[in-house]
């Protein structure tokens, strides 16, 4: 109990912020975060980086029976998500229609509970995804622009 | 209050659980004439928030939307409150959730409150008094909830989830809209409780209407047309709670004020009785199509009971700072559920 405890805390910065690296010499991004960047080794550069909001489906399976912590769930979706540069996150798809979810498809990450081991423990918070409208070209530049501040 | 330190809304944002019930659902289930009970409140359909979702989730996004569409650096936020009734801890703040989640921590003021609807304009206050005092840069206040009503209770027809976030900030060229003044009314009255233990609250029946939210919200707004100098005439926009889709339509006759300026904040009818989140929601609302020069007439209502009444004038900035999606669009995204979803989803069923 106490050790699930810390380890769930330890882990707050990568499931509350999506919280990764980036290697600044190959421009990789990594997710969860790398001890050393995996192409550079000694020669690489990681610092922290948060991994974008807006990712794209790059493949998915319908879940019929979930792992243990996951019967309520019933069926669902699991995908594997393009954060860009380099990283790919396996995330549940919720808040979605069905015939929206398909390879291509640009989601959002989004801030749901993941676990809630027994009713007396600690509840457990992290990303899921769910499908948008991809960005217009003018959102593209205004999220830029956003950024820049 | 000084008239010199100006300070206000300098972000918003707004989050609604995708899915919905319809109150002819829930009325067909305890045997009540569906189209009765819908018109006679007001509503038709209420948010749901689904299994993985809770007042720290609704808070969490409210604030991400705050923060993404105006471009405050989290950073900067020097405290946050967290308004709710439906806090998922009954002791661990949400707060802290919240901090985390945007990253405005650690070094940040943060706090959990209640009073029923009305916790997320208290704190509101709060914001305001720390900004013009000048002890932080921003402030944000949250009010969130996943209400509950006891299954077959006449509450489960309008208890909703959803959320609201305001930051409140001093700079010029930020601010949409100044708080010009804020009074409150308060009293012991016990029209609806939750005890230490209890899943659901209690209410007091007819007694929840005229003792205590039409005297808290017609004696909050009176006092603030007394204290300001001025009358319904004055204000473009006004917003009342809205427990449902009739009480603040009453409110607004008894003081004399119009039905279009009630209309722009009344979002109850699509969404249901958010709670905390249920004025402030209908303040974003208006602030969506708010112009420069307007003014805004805000009063909450939370049950135990008293009313927290706001007065705002829409700036210059009102044009170029809204938030990317209309809560009037917002509220069109949803996908219907049936009573045996909604019970599962909300954690009603007990296995045991
Ligand atoms: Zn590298």
């Amino acid at each position: 109990m106490s050790d699930g405890l810390a380890l769930n805390w330890r882990r707050i910065p990568e499931r509350y912020a999506m919280k990764g690296n980036h290697c600044t010499n190959c421009k990789q991004d990594y997710f969860p975060s790398r001890m050393i960047c995996p192409n550079c080794r000694r020669k690489g550069h990681l610092v922290s980086k948060d991994m974008p909001r807006i990712g794209k489906i790059v493949s998915y399976t319908k879940v019929m029976v979930g792992p243990s912590g996951f019967e309520n769930e019933g069926n669902y979706y699991l995908a594997l998500i393009d954060l860009g540069s380099g990283a790919k996150v396996l995330s549940q798809i919720v808040d979605s229609d069905e015939q929206d979810i398909h390879i291509g498809a640009s989601v959002k990450k989004m801030f749901r509970k993941i676990g809630e081991v027994e009713e007396k423990g600690a509840i457990t918070y992290g990303y899921k995804f769910k499908v948008v409208k991809p960005l217009t070209e003018d959102q593209v530049e205004a999220l830029k622009e956003k950024n820049k501040k | 209050m000084s008239e010199k330190q100006k300070a206000g809304i300098v972000a918003y944002g707004v989050y609604i659980p995708r899915l919905r019930i319809t109150v002819e659902e829930i009325a067909r289930v305890w045997e009540k004439d569906g189209k009765h009970v819908s018109a006679g409140l007001g509503l038709k359909e209420k948010a749901v928030g689904a299994s993985d979702e809770d007042s720290a989730t609704i808070a969490v996004e409210a604030s991400r939307r705050a923060i993404e569409d105006f471009g405050i650096t989290a950073q900067k936020i020097g405290a946050i409150y967290v308004g709710s009734e439906s806090h998922p801890y009954a002791v661990k703040p949400t707060a802290t959730i919240v901090s985390d989640a945007l990253q405005a921590g650690p070094e940040v003021m943060a706090a959990d409150l209640e009073f029923a609807c009305k916790a997320g304009t208290a704190g509101v206050q709060m914001c305001l008094g720390l900004v013009k005092s000048k002890m932080i840069e921003y402030g944000l206040s949250i009010g969130a909830d996943t209400a509950q009503g006891k299954p077959g209770d006449a509450l489960e027809f309008t208890a909703a989830s959803g959320g609201a976030a305001i930051i409140i900030g001093d700079k010029e060229n930020e601010i949409i809209a100044t708080i010009d003044h804020t009074c409150s009314y308060t009293t012991d009255t016990p029209d609806f409780w939750r005890r230490q233990h209890a899943e659901y609250p209690e209410h007091g029946g007819r007694f929840t209407g005229e003792p205590a939210y039409f005297r808290h919200v017609i004696g909050a707004t009176k006092l603030m047309f007394k204290q300001t100098n001025t009358k319904a005439e004055d204000y473009d926009y006004v917003v009342f709670h809205q427990p449902n889709g009739k009480f603040p339509v009453q409110a607004a006759n008894m003081l004399g004020i119009e039905f279009k300026k009630i209309e722009q904040g009344l979002i109850t009818p699509y969404i249901g009785n958010t709670y905390s989140g249920s004025s402030m929601i209908g303040l974003c609302s208006v602030l969506d199509v708010v112009k420069p020069g307007q003014r805004i007439l805000v009063t909450s209502y939370g049950s135990g009971a008293g009313s927290d009444s706001f007065s705002l004038t829409v700036t210059e900035n009102a044009g170029k700072r809204k938030a990317d999606v209309p809560v009037r669009e917002m509220v069109n995204e949803k996908s219907y559920i049936d009573y045996a979803l909604y019970v599962k989803h909300r954690g009603k069923i007990n296995r045991g």
